[in-house]
């Protein structure tokens, strides 16, 4: 190759070298805070400061959301990553896909009592769509093997 | 075949071949849009538990896909005009940075539109979203760094630096779901064979609008190339001619 090429070639490689570099570090330095929520095993191991506005996430516990003897529009329920888990408190409209057993994120401040009283709840959607008819068709199944394996 | 890349190289050589393939770019583009909107939006079955919200995919997915598909051409174009000084190659690079910047835009709002149903919230400042709205202020970044110079050639060389400095952001748009906790949900694997979750009948349907909206992205970039093309070699012969013969046939015309 032409040496002046040769010498532009360089310059493109070292600009991408660079500046992959460059922002690699800054990624790195920031690690924690690029994450947009804490996992209910970091709050038990407790990373996170008490008081601090946060995100959580993880699964709504299955039997563990509460509604009802609560007042008003006030829920109750565990989020859970299966290794940890947080009871979280919240008043105010849910997302449509929030229910249990469904990822869930979860704004708010953990208050003294290990309490996590949320401000926000967003549902968070898996990678996975699937047609309603199949979902339908999967869960007669399921019942069905229940209702063969019960009596 | 070398012969055929090296003539695309060739402002005038772009200009003849694209006029010869316009036609066709026009009907299969046409034919893969119809298929995949009415294939997506009126036979494809609702999500179990989105319903119909999911349909934003057929917009969101291949929007995001050329965004960044967009910004690796115009990389490339851009280490090309710096290396090679081909002139075709920084006419490419100029034409795509607002045709990309537009796809990163629609990615953006119709992701906003389908976040608000589904997770509850328009915006999360979440890594992926953050990095794609990063992606977007590049593009609008190259096209303003360049046309803040008077000059075409310094306004290139500018451009194209910055170009390759945002590829950097690529990367991390792509695994910013994999290395960080975030909002936004990973890619779906998709099959063929797999039954239940991300049937075919869910996404072959989002492939039609694939390759529909990338068509449309590349008769963006080829129509405003050809403008460039006319407006940089006003002063030759051909243009002159090419010029004149038009203006003849619109006088046989009237």
């Amino acid at each position: 190759m032409h040496s002046a090429r040769k010498q532009k070639l360089m310059i493109v490689c070292s600009i991408l070298l660079g500046s992959a570099v460059a922002v690699g570090l800054v990624l790195y330095a920031f690690n924690q805070g690029i994450n947009v929520f804490f996992t209910p095993t970091e709050i038990a191991d407790g990373k996170v400061p008490a008081g601090q506005n946060i995100r959580i996430g993880g699964m709504v516990k299955q039997g563990s959301l509460v509604s009802e003897g609560l007042e008003g529009t006030r829920i109750e329920f565990i989020a859970t990553d299966t290794n940890a888990d947080v009871l979280v408190a919240y008043t105010g409209v849910l997302p449509d896909l929030f229910r249990e057993g469904q990822g869930v994120v979860a704004e708010g401040v953990m208050d003294p009592d290990g309490v996590f009283q949320a401000r926000q709840i967003l549902a968070k959607h898996d990678e996975n769509y699937m047609s309603a008819e199949v979902k339908a068709a999967l869960d007669a199944a399921v019942k069905k093997k229940a209702a063969e394996v019960a009596p | 075949m070398w012969q055929w890349f090296y003539k695309l190289g060739s402002p005038r050589h772009f200009y003849d071949m694209t006029t010869a393939f316009l036609p066709w770019l026009y009907g299969i583009t046409f034919f893969l849009l119809i298929v995949g909107l009415v294939w997506g939006l009126g036979f494809a079955p609702p999500d179990y538990q989105m319903g119909d919200n999911y349909r934003i995919i057929y917009i969101h997915v291949p929007s995001a896909s050329i965004a960044i598909g967009g910004y690796v051409m115009m990389a490339c174009m851009a280490a090309m005009h710096m290396i090679w000084k081909i002139k075709m190659a920084d006419i490419v690079a100029k034409v795509t940075a607002p045709v990309g910047g537009m796809f990163c835009a629609l990615c953006l709002f119709s992701g906003s539109f389908w976040g608000k149903p589904t997770w509850g919230t328009y915006w999360i400042w979440d890594a992926r979203i953050t990095s794609t709205l990063i992606l977007l202020f590049i593009y609008v970044g190259v096209a303003a760094l360049r046309s803040a110079y008077d000059s075409e050639s310094s306004g290139a060389k500018a451009a194209s630096v910055l170009t390759l400095v945002g590829v950097v952001n690529l990367p991390i748009i792509r695994y910013s779901v994999d290395w960080w906790n975030t909002l936004h949900q990973s890619a779906s694997n998709l099959s063929l064979r797999v039954e239940g979750t991300n049937p075919p009948e869910i996404w072959i349907p989002a492939f039609f609008m694939g390759f529909a909206l990338f068509g449309i992205f590349l008769l963006a970039v080829i129509l405003r190339s050809r403008n460039e093309i006319l407006v940089r070699e006003k002063r030759t012969q051909w243009v002159q001619d090419l010029l004149d013969r038009d203006v003849q046939e619109g006088l046989q015309r009237a």
